[in-house]
């Protein structure tokens, strides 16, 4: 069996490229690769694209805006991009109203459905989510059982980083609770899938098949959180 | 002259959660929706869903009680129900697009007669905050708005026309403001229940469109 196991988060980030494309996770602060995004953060890659529901928070800790603040991000695909309340000033909202970087605003539902059509192989669907808004400006419409539909396309990524509750040496993940969100369809629909683990990673047959939550042949680099990582 | 007093946010949500019937899958928004989720009436069954896929969750959990893995869509700790299950994000939307929830709950900044509403986009504001509320509004069976009536500056946010980009066209049922309860019918907003000490005439002054009076007009129901 090939080993998928990385010693340091910095170890499982090196090789990152600019430019690439990063999926990141998570959902009100649950389920973010916070220690791999802390390593990427270290390792310095730029122009880089990210896709996550949202584009950072006002909070300290770090996530996806951390490289934002950092520069390392050209554009974020995202279901936010504008906080919910204005006192909240986050600092892509700085620097997106001063054109230092791009985004896509997509519905958070779209944008679960484009990853998991980037995994699945499909090129894309039809939604009646965004139909009379200006979201769907310009997008293909088509009436489908009497209703008005968008067409929407897959959201592939290069590399998807990942937090997970336990995990095999297969790469067979399970989250735990509301952990999971954009975790699973994020490990399937990027190229290489990194995850940062928070129980012991254990052997190969030791998690129960029937409890897996994603299959081990998308996951391809495990990184054990260690007890002075990143654990909120 | 003392300002009139206006109804409580807590109340605005109770008369909405009056509204869920025994069994109903029910998705609260962000902020003020949330509230619809303390009141209580033990004679039903209600089932929350959060876009961040967790179906039948519990109250908020107290001090010391939290669990770091489950929090509700506002990203509040909750606690578990027996029954709840946690499924990912894209099974969460196929829920909501799939037609599984009974009503959502969601604040607005503006609500139009013909049931379109607009809560994700301010135009002197770059960007806008979508997350689940285009799915949602599109999904649900039922859309349900709990907002105040007016402006901070008094304009009307009940409309011939939204004046900011919309979440969806028509898909408004029921409107609850501090100043009483609507529905949205076919030929504009019904005023069902006034807020006590208002009249249908002053809530008229304070709306843009124009009122319908139900015939079976009564006081704000505070309680079933």
């Amino acid at each position: 069996m090939k080993n998928k196991i990385f010693k340091t988060m910095d170890d499982a980030v090196a090789d990152i490229p600019d430019g690439v494309t990063i999926l990141s996770p998570g959902f009100s602060g649950v389920g973010v690769p916070r220690n791999l995004l802390a390593a990427l953060n270290r390792q310095g890659a730029k122009g880089l694209t990210g896709v996550s529901n949202n584009a950072g928070t006002v909070d300290e800790n770090i996530d996806i805006g951390t490289l934002v603040e950092a520069g390392q991000m050209k554009k974020m695909i995202c279901a936010f991009t504008a906080s919910t309340h204005p006192s909240q000033v986050t600092p892509f909202t700085r620097m997106y109203n001063d054109d230092e970087i791009e985004a896509e605003l997509v519905p958070q539902g779209t944008l679960a459905e484009r990853l998991r059509s980037a995994a699945a192989g499909i090129g894309g669907f039809y939604t009646p989510t965004s139909v009379g808004t200006e979201l769907a400006e310009g997008k293909e419409h088509r009436e489908i059982n009497g209703r008005m539909h968008v067409l929407e396309y897959p959201l592939p990524g290069d590399y998807a980083l990942v937090r997970c509750w336990k995990a095999d040496t297969a790469g067979n993940l399970v989250f735990r609770l509301t952990q999971r969100n954009f975790n699973p369809l994020m490990a399937m629909a990027a190229k290489v899938t990194i995850v940062e683990v928070e129980e012991e990673i254990v052997e190969a047959g030791e998690l129960d098949p029937d409890l897996i939550h994603v299959a081990g042949i998308y996951v391809d680099r495990l990184v054990k959180i260690p007890a002075d990582g990143i654990w909120i | 002259m003392a300002e009139k007093v206006k109804l409580e946010r807590q109340a605005m949500c109770d008369r909405l959660a009056m509204e869920f019937q025994d069994g109903w899958i029910v998705n609260l928004g962000v902020g003020m929706p949330t509230l619809c989720s303390n009141y209580s009436d033990s004679s039903r069954e209600i089932i929350n869903h959060a876009e961040n896929g967790v179906i039948g969750y519990g109250p908020l959990a107290k001090e010391g009680e939290e669990d770091r893995h489950l929090v509700n869509a506002g990203g509040q700790k909750v606690t578990p129900l027996p029954g709840m299950a946690c499924v990912h994000h894209a099974d969460s939307f196929m829920m909501i697009r799939g037609g599984m929830i009974d009503v959502t709950v969601m604040g607005a900044y503006e609500v139009a007669e013909n049931g379109d509403f607009a809560n994700w986009r301010i135009p002197s504001r770059k960007g806008g905050g979508i997350g689940g509320a285009m799915d949602l509004a599109a999904g649900a069976k039922r859309v349900f708005i709990a907002m105040e009536h007016t402006t901070r500056d008094g304009g009307p946010k009940l409309l011939n026309k939204c004046t900011l980009p919309i979440t969806a066209p028509g898909v408004v049922k029921m409107l609850v403001t501090d100043l009483g309860l609507f529905e949205i019918t076919p030929e504009g907003f019904m005023l069902v229940e006034h807020a006590p000490g208002w009249s249908p005439a002053e809530i008229q002054e304070l709306t843009e469109a124009k009122l319908i009076i139900s015939d079976g007009l009564t006081e704000f129901r505070f309680r079933a």
